[in-house]
């Protein structure tokens, strides 16, 4: 048994994390953070001239053809530093509805574009309050053009082309949505940015006024698609999660070490020592759910949409909690915008609700557990 | 990223598989399997009696602590071996229980401090459960704190004295033999003046009483001790470094990975399934199901935890400190669980009595076997100190009492 990366795998983890701490300082991240920039235009090249951006797409679409699991470790140190670039909506979302449905034509016009970073992808599936689910998409698609608002759309501002659910039936099943590709660049788009709780990764509603598209994927397949897309994100967003519940772990223990109170290190009370014991263990849980999501995401298990449920749920509350305590180890400190902890903390609460919220994940886990006992 | 045994991996499971299918005693397979915590008798045979055959027929045929040398009764295994062996052993591990401390602690204790001819008198009939250990460090003055025992050792020829009171001792009722921890120097700081010896059980003057626990049952046990004689050459390490030769044994307690801990989610999981509430299915029900749902995540992040402490060993890496969440998370999820599970039941789940309560009362006897998992074997506070210590770095406890003699340690809270 391997259950673990291999030695080329954590090289490429450590070439990561060596490349981020260098380009994507703390400092670099308040840029965007203050609103000075939309995203990291510097970070986002340097992540394409590594071969990052496209580590998982095929050599034939311009990719580096490596796998999900070189994906996975990218992913850790993407959360770990907190990166304001649009690499989730892109990478793990855009990416991978064109992976799995793309026509060969959609594919070499996009992904070699991903890979190189002259694309910003995306995934426009919400529309309003709600989780993932075929009767909250309300958007037509009708004679190859689309109607409706998409919000929130994660990088829907700085995106070039996104993926559309659509409505395209009206029986109440999964084969009423269909996906689309639609070209944000080339009209029928009313772009609106939302101020969200996380500055470094804009949000943004889209408003479809008889906007051309394409299909993507065949009619009536569309919630099959953005189910599989949908698990594939949840892991590799997982891996953000995991490198995020890691950092903001280590910011509380190295403040701990530091800040003296009462005469003592303040990690020499047992209340500090055990908040921070804690945050360990969820993020350690969070760490070994996220293996197994990537261990089926790499191998097209079926154990994949289980896992990936897990994945997702146990690195939520892992980073949730290691982003919230890391706040109260800090005390007032930690509640100013001069230390970082709230940009976890910000980070932490968006993720938990981009892919659907908790709530939602929680009961398409024991969906999953119930159908995988019964088989 | 695999799940696949090397090839000498696989063929040393397809042995261990083919002897056990061959072996074991399965007409008892079905009742351990379902059996959990707080519930762990068999209906028609007596369960010491049945671990005890099944031991000796794997030391009989070098199935016995496979990881020990086989000079002293085991098979000389390597440590994914010896996990690879407790997946195929399935339930009947469970027949296991009553060796643990003595295989676990005991054993690796003898072989890093006892005399050779000791050794090898004593560990092949431990390795067979011939003969069961016992371990006895916890005292009413120091569960936690360990080195706050009082039993004191007093040198008289050839052989020491022993005089004080032993506590929470896991099967001294059925051991015959036991390590044990004393006091041989009161006038020096704690931990220097303490040393291990081992004895046995049904020397004169050792005296075991059972403890009622708060469930009802009786799993431990007070030990007193009346001038019992114990020669020299029983003392494990050197007098005085007690407190090291412990810290032997507590690392091997913490070092047995790839066990299972046990959680009570997949027995939860299955009730859920087959329960109907007022307004219907349980499994249906969206509050059950959040639940459910931040359980099955705890559970199989402890699986997957220790599966990657597993790959550890078996790249022949020491695995890292990751295990030692195992028990906290267990420890009091399990509790919970039981809580929610009776909660589920509504007035019912007050009956306990395994004729007339839901599912035999598993629920019950696991709410009342759940505090001792929270305290037994380090408490949570403990596991929390140790992980914030060990693995995180964090500073160590205050101890006010650490160059102190022992005999000016204050001794009592309040007037």
């Amino acid at each position: 048994m391997n259950f673990d990366f291999s030695d080329d795998q954590k090289q490429l983890r450590d070439q990561a994390r060596k490349f981020l701490a260098e380009k994507c300082s703390p400092k670099a991240v308040r840029v965007v953070l203050d609103g000075k920039a939309p995203y990291d235009k510097e970070l986002w090249k340097g992540l394409a001239e590594m071969g990052f951006l496209g580590v998982a797409i095929p050599e034939e679409f311009g990719g580096a053809g490596a796998g999900h699991l070189e994906l996975c470790v990218i992913a850790e140190e993407m959360g770990r530093a907190n990166a304001p670039v649009p690499f989730s909506s892109t990478v793990y979302l855009a990416a991978e509805a064109l992976l799995i449905a793309g026509s060969d034509a959609q594919k070499k016009k996009w992904l070699p574009a991903i890979a190189s970073g002259e694309a910003i992808g995306t995934l426009a599936l919400f529309e309003g309050k709600g989780n993932p689910s075929p009767k909250n998409v309300k958007l037509t698609a009708a004679n190859g053009v689309l109607n409706g608002v998409k919000k929130p759309v994660a990088d829907g501002a700085i995106a070039d082309f996104a993926v559309v659910a659509a409505r395209t039936g009206s029986s109440g099943r999964d084969g009423d949505i269909s996906l689309f590709l639609v070209d944000l660049k080339a009209g029928g788009v009313e772009v609106k940015s939302l101020t969200n709780l996380d500055p470094t990764r804009g949000q943004a509603e889209i408003i479809f006024k008889d906007c051309k598209a394409e299909p993507l994927g065949a009619a009536g397949d569309g919630w099959s698609i953005l189910t599989q897309v949908l698990d594939r994100a949840a892991v590799l967003c997982a891996f953000e999660q995991v490198g995020g519940s890691d950092r903001a772990l280590e910011m509380g223990r190295d403040y701990a070490l530091d800040r003296i109170a009462f005469g003592r290190q303040i990690g020499s009370f047992q209340a500090v020592k055990h908040m921070l014991a804690d945050m360990y263990v969820s993020a350690t849980l969070a760490r070994s759910n996220s293996y197994y999501g990537a261990w089926a995401l790499s191998t097209n298990a079926a154990e994949l949409p289980e896992a990936a449920a897990a994945a997702r749920i146990s690195a939520t509350q892992a980073f949730q909690h290691c982003a919230k305590n890391n706040i109260q180890v800090h005390g007032g400190m930690g509640f100013t915008w001069e230390f970082d902890c709230h940009m976890y903390y910000r980070r932490a609460n968006a993720m938990a609700l981009g892919l659907g919220s908790l709530s939602y994940w929680e009961d398409q886990l024991i969906d999953r557990m119930r159908k995988k006992n019964a088989a | 990223m695999n799940f696949d045994d090397t090839p000498q991996e696989a063929e040393f499971r397809a042995i261990a598989r083919a002897w056990i299918g061959a072996n074991a005693p399965k007409q008892y397979e079905e009742e351990l399997r379902k059996s959990s915590l707080g519930r762990t008798q068999l209906k028609n045979a007596n369960i010491l009696e049945v671990a005890k055959a099944w031991q000796k027929k794997k030391a009989d045929a070098g199935w016995a602590c496979l990881h020990w040398p086989e000079e002293y009764g085991g098979r000389g295994s390597s440590p994914i071996e010896r996990v690879i062996w407790q997946q195929e052993e399935g339930a009947f591990g469970k027949l296991s229980h009553i060796f643990i401390i003595g295989h676990g602690m005991c054993g690796p204790t003898m072989m890093a401090f006892a005399r050779e001819e000791h050794k090898r008198a004593c560990l092949p009939p431990l390795a067979s459960g011939e003969k069961v250990w016992c371990q006895l460090f916890s005292e009413p003055a120091g569960g936690s704190d360990v080195a706050g025992l009082r039993t004191r050792a007093e040198k008289d020829g050839d052989e020491w004295v022993i005089n004080g009171q032993k506590i929470w001792t896991s099967g001294a009722h059925y051991s015959d033999y036991g390590i044990l921890l004393t006091r041989t120097d009161p006038t020096v700081p704690k931990h220097k003046g303490l040393t291990m010896f081992f004895l046995d059980m049904k020397s004169p003057g050792v005296e075991v009483r059972p403890i009622k626990q708060a469930s009802g049952a009786f799993d431990f046990n007070e030990v007193y001790f009346t001038n019992v004689r114990i020669p020299d050459h029983q003392r494990l390490g050197e007098v005085g470094d007690g407190w090291n030769v412990s810290l032997t044994t507590l690392m091997n307690e913490r070092m047995s990975i790839g066990a299972g801990v046990s959680t009570g989610f997949p027995e939860l999981f299955e009730y859920c399934s087959g329960l109907m509430l007022d307004d219907g299915p349980a499994i249906e029900d969206r509050a059950v199901r959040s639940k459910l749902a931040n359980w099955a995540v705890k559970a199989s992040g402890l699986r997957y935890t220790s599966m990657r402490a597993i790959s550890a060993l078996s790249k022949g890496e020491r695995p890292g400190p990751e295990n030692s969440i195992g028990k906290l998370v267990a420890g009091s999820m399990i509790q919970d669980v039981a809580t929610y599970a009776l909660d589920l039941q509504g007035a019912a789940g007050v009956v306990s009595g395994p004729e007339d309560a839901e599912v035999a009362g598993r629920f019950q006897a696991m709410l009342l076997r759940a505090p001792g998992t929270r305290v037994e074997g380090g408490t949570d506070e403990i596991m929390r100190n140790i992980i914030a210590e060990r693995v995180l770095g964090l500073p160590g406890d205050i101890r006010v009492d650490k160059d102190v003699p022992f005999n000016k340690i204050p001794t009592k809270g309040r007037g």
